[in-house]
């Protein structure tokens, strides 16, 4: 069984067809790259997996199970944590609180015991604080925990957002353009940091347009256009098949990475 | 410069914890009457700061839940003669549930339609009042005879007797509340104001968080309506009017979001308008000018919240860069980007 299957999704917004018949798997402890020109329906896969959209049709396991239709906070406590495009950090608040947002679905406090700071709350805190701080200083951020999130590099915002979604324990990591808007060598330690995700036992399945970076860490790429899935298999194959380079390789020369 | 604000901030709130607990002392029974106003006001500013200001949900409607607490302790107390103490849990678990119930099927609503929303709450419980609804509430005449609180047989009756229950019970809750802004829960409702689709996304139950917020700020103002029976012991449904609502609105928007700004501007708002006794009619021009200076000279409000303290976490980043050393001596500058 597959950790993630995502069979024959379909999603229509008005009258465009943003994805048709969608059809990949995840398998556990893999690194999947979902690649494709603009407005493929990449995100849009993305949002089904996550519970943002609801497919017209198709389902989607996650560990056997469906997903499909379930509340974006049900689908991260059953595991799936995920990155935005746009990035959607809390920039006001601090770098350590943003990632106490992904840990929040592990803890336990409810209103009362908050509002009467009883021990238990507070181990309970103390536990998260630790465990939030050992995900900052995983992707490198731990010195700047106290700093405002908005006032973070692009490139460390991104990896914060990694961070939070770290923190929620998730069996599938999904990172939607990961690499958007980062210089060469905040890119190489992306490179290191999703490795290290990958030692962790973390399976993770990600959007990028930047062909290098997904030629060198994914074992697998599902390659969309106009909503369709036109190629599936390993990077070598994927690079030769002709459909590919037609749609996207073609277009793009494979090492620019302007998107 | 944050340890500066923040020192300033705690002898700020340690003064003033200190006059408030002399005042009585100082001033005539007028000014203490006045002082319990204030703290009816602050106490359900305090109540809403949880609901407006740290979730961030637009409710113009808090006088609702005043009045439905009020009326419970009112109807509790002259039909069945409970102590008025007694009733206040029930006034809380009360107004409680009108707000569950109201709030469970508009609670998605964003900003300015729920605002609208429970502006009309506050109409249909006053109206509802007005009304005589199943004959208890006793129409536009209210209810009267409402009897003296007493605590292990001591009759709060004077003045400063009220004064110390109300300013007792805000201090009170300005512990609890502190508690639960520095809580997983407190934390969850700063992350829905900041930005509900990514809150949701990063597993925070946002409905679930905003009702909770809704009944726990409706729960306190009930609570608060059974303080507000015990020292009018008339009620009507006049004193649950919308612009009631409109005040501790513009409190809580006022203050910033901080309890100390909610105290503070609580004192502005309703004692302001006191000392200047001879403008009572131009109160509302005050307001307006008020509000309209506040949104071009500090947009923020009073007194924002100072970012939260997380002591442990010196000492946990020392522990892991002894870790690190140990390790791997050589590496572990170069990851920070
Ligand atoms: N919420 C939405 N409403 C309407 N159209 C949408 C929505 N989200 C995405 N689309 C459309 O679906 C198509 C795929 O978008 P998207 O998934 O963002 O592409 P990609 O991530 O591959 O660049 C685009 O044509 C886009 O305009
Ligand atoms: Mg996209």
């Amino acid at each position: 069984m597959s950790l993630l299957e995502v069979c024959d999704i379909t999603k229509i917004f008005g009258g465009l067809v943003a994805l048709n018949e969608v059809d990949f798997t995840v398998e556990k402890g893999s690194v999947v790259g979902l690649i494709g020109p603009n407005g493929a329906g990449k995100t849009t896969v993305f949002n089904c997996i996550t519970g943002n959209y609801v497919p017209e049709s198709g389902d989607i396991l996650f560990r056997g199970k469906s997903i499909r239709g379930k509340k974006p906070h049900k689908v991260v406590e059953l595991g799936i944590a995920r990155t935005f495009q746009a990035i959607r950090l809390f920039g006001k608040l601090s770098v350590l609180e943003n990632v106490l947002a992904g840990r929040h679905c592990r803890l336990k406090s409810g209103l009362l015991s908050s509002l009467f700071h009883t021990p238990a709350q507070r181990r309970e805190e103390e536990a998260a604080v630790e465990r939030c701080l050992e995900e900052l200083h995983f992707v490198g951020l731990d010195r700047v925990w106290q700093e405002e999130a908005g006032s973070l590099a692009y490139g460390s915002q991104r990896l914060l957002e990694i961070a939070r979604a770290l923190a929620s324990d998730p069996e599938l990591l999904i990172l939607d353009e990961p690499a958007g808007g980062m210089n060469d060598q905040e890119t190489a330690s992306l490179v290191d940091v999703i490795a290290a995700i990958r030692e962790r036992g973390t399976t993770v399945l990600l959007i990028e347009h930047d062909m290098r970076l997904v030629m060198k860490i994914c074992e697998k790429l599902v390659v969309l256009e106009h909503g369709n899935v036109i190629a599936k298999g390993d990077p070598e194959t994927v690079k030769t098949n002709p459909d590919v380079i037609e749609a996207y390789l073609g277009t793009d020369d494979g090492d620019d990475e302007e998107y | 410069m944050s340890f500066n604000a923040r020192t300033i901030r705690l002898g700020s709130c340690m003064a003033l914890g200190l006059v408030l607990a002399v005042l009585p002392f100082l001033v005539n029974n007028y000014w203490t009457d006045v002082c319990v106003s204030i703290g009816l006001y602050a106490l359900l500013a305090l109540s809403l700061n949880v609901i407006l200001g740290q979730a961030g949900i637009f409710h113009m409607g808090h006088a609702a839940f005043y009045a439905v607490g009020a009326y419970t302790t009112a109807i509790l107390n002259t039909m069945f003669q409970w102590p008025i103490f007694w009733t206040m849990p029930l006034a809380g678990c009360a107004a409680g549930l009108v707000a569950l119930v109201v709030a469970r099927p508009i609670i998605h609503l964003r900003g300015d339609y729920l605002l609208i929303v429970t502006i009309g709450i506050v109409e249909i419980v006053r109206i509802a009042l007005v009304n005589d609804i199943f004959g208890i509430t006793g129409g536009s005449n209210g209810i009267f005879g409402i009897s003296r609180p007493t605590v292990a047989g001591f009759r709060i009756v004077k003045s400063f007797h009220f004064y110390y229950l109300v300013w007792g019970m805000c201090g009170l809750s300005l512990l609890l509340f502190h508690f639960l802004w520095n809580s997983r829960v407190g934390r969850a409702l700063n992350y829905i104001k900041a930005d509900d689709i990514a809150a949701e996304g990063c597993g925070v139950d946002v409905s679930h968080y905003k009702l909770m917020a809704f009944v726990l700020g409706a729960f306190w103002a009930g609570m608060a309506g059974t303080l507000y029976s015990a020292k009018m012991l008339t009620i009507a449904p006049a004193s649950f009017n919308f612009m009631e609502s409109v005040i501790i609105f513009a409190v809580v928007i006022l203050s910033g979001g901080s309890q100390l700004g909610v105290l503070v501007s609580a004192f502005l708002f309703i004692g302001l308008p006191e000392l200047m006794r001879g403008l009572t009619e131009s109160r509302m021009l005050f307001f307006g000018l008020a509000m309209m200076l506040m949104m071009v000279w500090r947009p923020q409000g009073l007194l924002p919240p100072l970012p939260r303290v997380y002591t442990k976490a010196r000492a946990v980043l020392d522990r892991m860069a002894a870790h690190d050393s140990d390790a791997k001596p050589s590496t572990t500058q170069e990851k920070t980007l």
